[in-house]
């Protein structure tokens, strides 16, 4: 059987990988939007993992609204990526910097 | 090495080596697509850890409804990679130096030699007609009812968002106005006219 820490050492190594990922990723806005994806992959592991361990159904509960608010982020993200695409045709982060001017 | 420790380790190479393609993939229909498997893998953990109903929930809605959605965009819009992909690995030191600290204090926190996570005892077997789903529902429809709504009204508000983002009218659509339709009256459109009949009736 596997400990607790063993699932803790794989979220964190789950969330650092994100972590690069939205360092080197940085132009890409779906890339952006996929690695916070990832990101909240690896918090509801956390959670699962002590809500297994404690014996305690909250942990899944809240791993319940987690994934909720994170299909109504990507929803608007993606609607905003659409609209973004429409009026610039990039997605590039570089391209985004209209309001400075 | 017991059966569940091998899909533990498994899965958990899938999981990390799919998440490592999702950030370094050049074309994003491949990071689409190794998100999906990272989520797949991910709710195999999740069974492993007992927790049934939102394993499916995962496959479901997001690997069904989610990375669909992101697809979708991804194959609509028209991406030059090669501009997006310019001084990609500029930031890579200052980055695995970020996630390296970050690792090594979640590891120090949670690694176990100083909290006795190490020690902590395995969970004891449930019973044999045990529905993870029957307690999860009981429990989020009891203490759980008030923000279960308020999840519901995130969804709607999502909903409502992403229709009035993408939604655009067209100026050269002909469409009806059903306040005007309704507010229609005899006199706007039928006009009476008063003529002389023109064929005189038989017999007279």
């Amino acid at each position: 059987m596997m400990s607790l820490s063993h699932y803790l050492a794989l979220s964190a190594m789950l969330f650092a990988i994100s972590v690069v990922g939205i360092f080197l990723n940085r132009k890409n806005v779906i890339i952006l939007l996929m690695a916070i994806e990832l990101n909240l992959l690896a918090v509801n592991l956390n959670f699962i993992a002590f809500s297994h361990f404690l014996r305690d159904l909250s942990g899944q509960v809240f791993v319940f609204f987690i994934l909720t608010v994170a299909a109504a982020e990507s929803a608007i993200g993606l609607a905003i990526l659409v609209c973004l695409f429409r009026t610039v045709q990039s997605i590039n982060v570089d391209d985004l910097s209209r309001l400075k001017e | 090495m017991s059966f569940s420790s091998f899909v533990f380790y498994l899965f958990a190479l899938i999981l990390l080596g799919s998440a490592l393609r999702v950030i370094t993939a050049r074309n994003p229909v491949h990071c689409v697509l190794y998100l999906v498997l990272s989520f797949a893998s991910a709710a195999g953990l999740w069974v492993l850890l007992e927790a049934e109903f939102l394993a499916i929930a995962l496959v479901l809605v997001y690997v069904g409804a989610v990375m669909v959605l992101f697809l979708f965009v991804v194959m609509m819009l028209d991406i030059n990679i090669e501009r997006l992909r310019e001084g990609y690995w500029d930031y890579l030191v200052p980055a695995l130096a970020v996630a390296g600290v970050m690792v090594v204090e979640m590891l120090v926190v949670l690694g176990g030699r100083y909290f006795g996570l190490l020690e902590m005892p395995q969970p004891e077997a449930v019973a044999a007609g045990h529905s993870n789903t029957r307690d999860l529902g009981r429990v989020l429809y009891t203490f759980y009812a008030y923000p279960f709504e308020l999840a519901a009204v995130v969804l709607l508000v999502a909903i409502i968002a992403a229709i009035a983002l993408t939604l655009r009218s067209r100026k050269d659509t002909r469409y009806q106005n059903p306040s005007q339709q309704v507010g229609v009256r005899k006199a706007d459109r039928v006009r009476v006219l008063n003529m002389p009949s023109e064929k005189q009736a038989n017999g007279s």
